[in-house]
């Protein structure tokens, strides 16, 4: 492999990892405030997605002028950003919170329920086999320096860059960032306040718009979408979160780098039918040598279990 | 571990127990009920009694991921990929184009030791691992695992499995009958074989739970630094859960394999069975042996015997009543699973058949 296509790939890795930072920082955000793996995260998204074909498709019935379609996605976006992050806030408010002081792995069942039900409306919505998502660009690509990308994965970078800036600067320069970040020092006992009960809900709220912005991205980078997605794109997000060291934000999303730049050469050198292997295989080696991931914070040895 | 030592005098106490009648011992007229039904009910030859196979054979798979889950506490959302190294392994032994070829009973003792050693060699680096991040770990084995038996295609078979694999008592003949015809003709066989085994894998879970290796692992469950502190070797304890978990899911693989004649599709050892399995085992009640039999009737149970059974059912009340499209349940199954678990949960956090600690630990707390 020359450098060119080298650096091509890396290109399609760091889009792909964008997105599934921001899935990821779903899962990291969530984690950090209830400390539950949020399973039914890539659902939502999956829903999300279905979402914004219904939008893109009553839209952009023809092709039309990248700039209107380029409106319409961003539309298409808020609108599934919405839609995710109020789902995800029903989620938590019918079913998580009866079980904040149940056993830790019940509210873990109840999640794996609500992805189930989830994946069973995306499968009733769409149908069981791929759908074409409505394309802006029509693969037409640019060139620069030799290096080829297409003008799809732009748009995507440009969906995808925006809410994580926002959620920087929510976290770092606003009070309610201050308190998101202290509250993983909560215990289970003080989550049931108002005050930490309107928090979490809150981090729901984000956690799912970032999710409904990362599946218009996503459709947009694969060109379909399915029922499956959210469970496929859930794994690698999930993944990502963990490589990057669960509940940390910038963890999540160079996580979310690291995962999309090894999907995207594993597919390039070994072939697509490795990639999910080669991933797992690189987290599972990493973890070995490094148990708390990337950003997370090592624990003195007597609480290292 | 005196565990080897003992182990020959709990079993002589544990099935002096099973030997009378008790009301704590659940386990006699279960177990006899399932035993006499096939006599009075001709259905059991039949699809019905491989539906009942495959249930039972999921019972054992649970038993095995119990002991992780439940008695050592270790997050396991892998178990299905031992479940199908095991039916590999033992595909692998006597399918006639290899040229092993050994006998049933060799070919299962020899995968479920792979398998054992399997887990054993995932277990030991990823002991440093907490709760999370394990389960991620043994998430991914269990992806990796299914990619390898999708792309190794001159091992496994891909999508289409190996096969076919000879039934157990291939080639034996018994007074003129031949044992293996008879698997293949009559599942009443394997009913009985994996009822068995079901019961087998019932008596050794028991027996562990009440040995030292499983007081330990209930201890290195409660509190880690605690149990290190009374001389027990956390790393060691954890590492024998993982080991006997991948034993008795590969146990289970073996007869599943045995029992369909073929490994299968891979994508049924990935991470929405393991998940399955998993969630039967929480909704049966942690760390209870019956909660855990209870829970896979129940999930499984729905699926694999109950749909099939109302769906023919709903087609044949459509063919006969109404023109219009019926609801078919078959569609909307993956969600009433999904109800199911959060309903559950909601009502019972610790599962249907709570074990004696954990119910007593919850009455303490709502107290």
């Amino acid at each position: 492999m020359d450098v060119a296509s080298f650096l091509q790939q890396c290109g399609i890795g760091i889009t792909s990892g964008v997105f599934l930072g921001l899935m990821a920082v779903g899962y990291t955000l969530v984690y950090g405030t209830v400390g539950l793996i949020h399973f039914a995260h890539g659902d939502v998204v999956m829903l999300g997605g279905c979402l914004a074909l219904a939008i893109l498709s009553f839209l952009v019935p023809l092709p039309v002028a990248p700039v209107t379609g380029c409106l319409a996605v961003i539309l298409a976006a808020l609108c599934s950003g919405l839609f995710c992050g109020c789902l995800n806030v029903c989620i938590d408010r019918f079913v998580y919170r009866p079980l904040r002081d149940a056993p830790p792995l019940s509210p873990l069942v109840s999640a794996i329920g609500v992805s189930f039900v989830l994946m069973n409306v995306g499968l009733v919505w769409i149908g069981p086999t791929d759908r074409a998502f409505p394309e802006i660009f029509l693969a037409s690509t640019r060139s620069v320096g030799g290096i080829s990308f297409l003008m799809a994965d732009l748009l995507v970078l440009a969906i995808s860059v925006p809410p994580l800036l926002c959620l920087y600067i929510l976290l770092r320069q606003t009070r309610f960032g201050r308190s998101l970040r202290s509250i993983a020092a909560i215990t289970r006992a003080t989550a049931r306040s108002g005050e930490a009960g309107k928090l979490i809900g809150t981090t729901f709220f984000i956690s799912g718009f970032l999710g409904g912005v990362a599946s218009v991205a996503a459709g947009i980078h694969a060109t379909t979408i399915n029922y499956q997605m959210g469970h496929q794109m859930g794994l690698y997000a999930l993944t990502a979160a963990v490589l990057g060291g669960i509940g940390s934000v910038p963890g999540a999303i160079v996580g979310g780098l690291v995962v999309g730049l090894l999907r995207a050469i594993s597919v390039a050198v070994l072939g697509p039918r490795w990639a999910m292997a080669s991933v797992f295989l690189v987290l599972i080696v990493f973890l070995a040598f490094r148990p708390q991931g990337i950003y997370g914070k090592s624990k003195t040895r007597a609480g290292q279990r | 571990m005196n565990l080897y030592q003992n182990f020959l005098a709990y079993f002589l106490h544990c099935s002096s127990c099973f030997l009378h009648w008790s009301k704590r011992n659940w386990e006699t007229p279960v177990f006899t009920v399932l035993a006499l039904a096939p006599l009075f009910h001709s259905a059991f030859a039949g699809g019905l009694g491989g539906q009942i196979t495959s249930v039972f054979i999921i019972c054992i798979a649970a038993l095995g991921l119990n002991v992780m889950v439940g008695f050592t506490g270790l997050l396991h959302l892998g178990i299905a990929s031992f479940f199908g190294l095991g039916g590999l392994f033992l595909a692998i032994l006597t399918v006639p184009m290899n040229p092993l070829e050994i006998g049933f009973l060799a070919a299962v003792l020899v995968s479920v030791g792979i398998t054992a050693m399997i887990g054993t060699l995932l277990g030991s680096p990823t002991l440093r691992l907490r709760g999370d991040y394990l389960a991620i770990v043994t998430l991914g084995f269990g992806e990796v695992v299914r990619v390898l038996f999708l792309n190794l295609e001159n091992v496994t078979g891909g999508t289409q499995g190996l096969g076919p694999v000879p039934p157990p008592g291939f080639g034996v003949f018994i007074t003129g009958i031949d044992l293996g015809r008879e698997f293949v003709v009559d599942s009443r066989w394997f009913y009985y074989l994996s009822l068995i085994m079901l019961f087998f894998a019932v008596m050794f879970v028991r027996i562990l739970e009440k040995s030292s290796l499983g007081r330990a692992w209930i201890a290195v469950r409660e509190e880690p630094l605690a149990a290190a502190t009374i001389g027990i070797s956390v790393a060691k304890v954890r590492l024998s859960a993982f080991t006997i978990a991948a034993a008795i899911a590969g146990l289970a693989g073996c007869l599943s394999v045995a029992s369909i004649g073929t490994t299968g599709d891979p994508n049924a050892f990935g991470f929405n069975r393991s998940v399955a399995i998993l969630c039967a085992v929480i909704i049966g009640g942690l760390g209870s042996v019956p909660g855990t039999l209870v829970g896979v009737t129940i999930l499984f149970g729905f699926d694999i015997v109950v749909i099939p059974l109302v769906d023919a059912w709903m087609q044949r009340l459509q063919s006969q009543v109404f023109e219009i499209n019926l609801f078919a349940l078959g569609s909307w199954r993956l969600a009433l699973v999904g109800i199911a678990l959060i309903v559950v949960m909601r009502f019972r956090p610790v599962g249907l058949i709570p074990s004696r600690r954990f119910a007593a630990e919850l009455q303490e707390a709502q107290q």
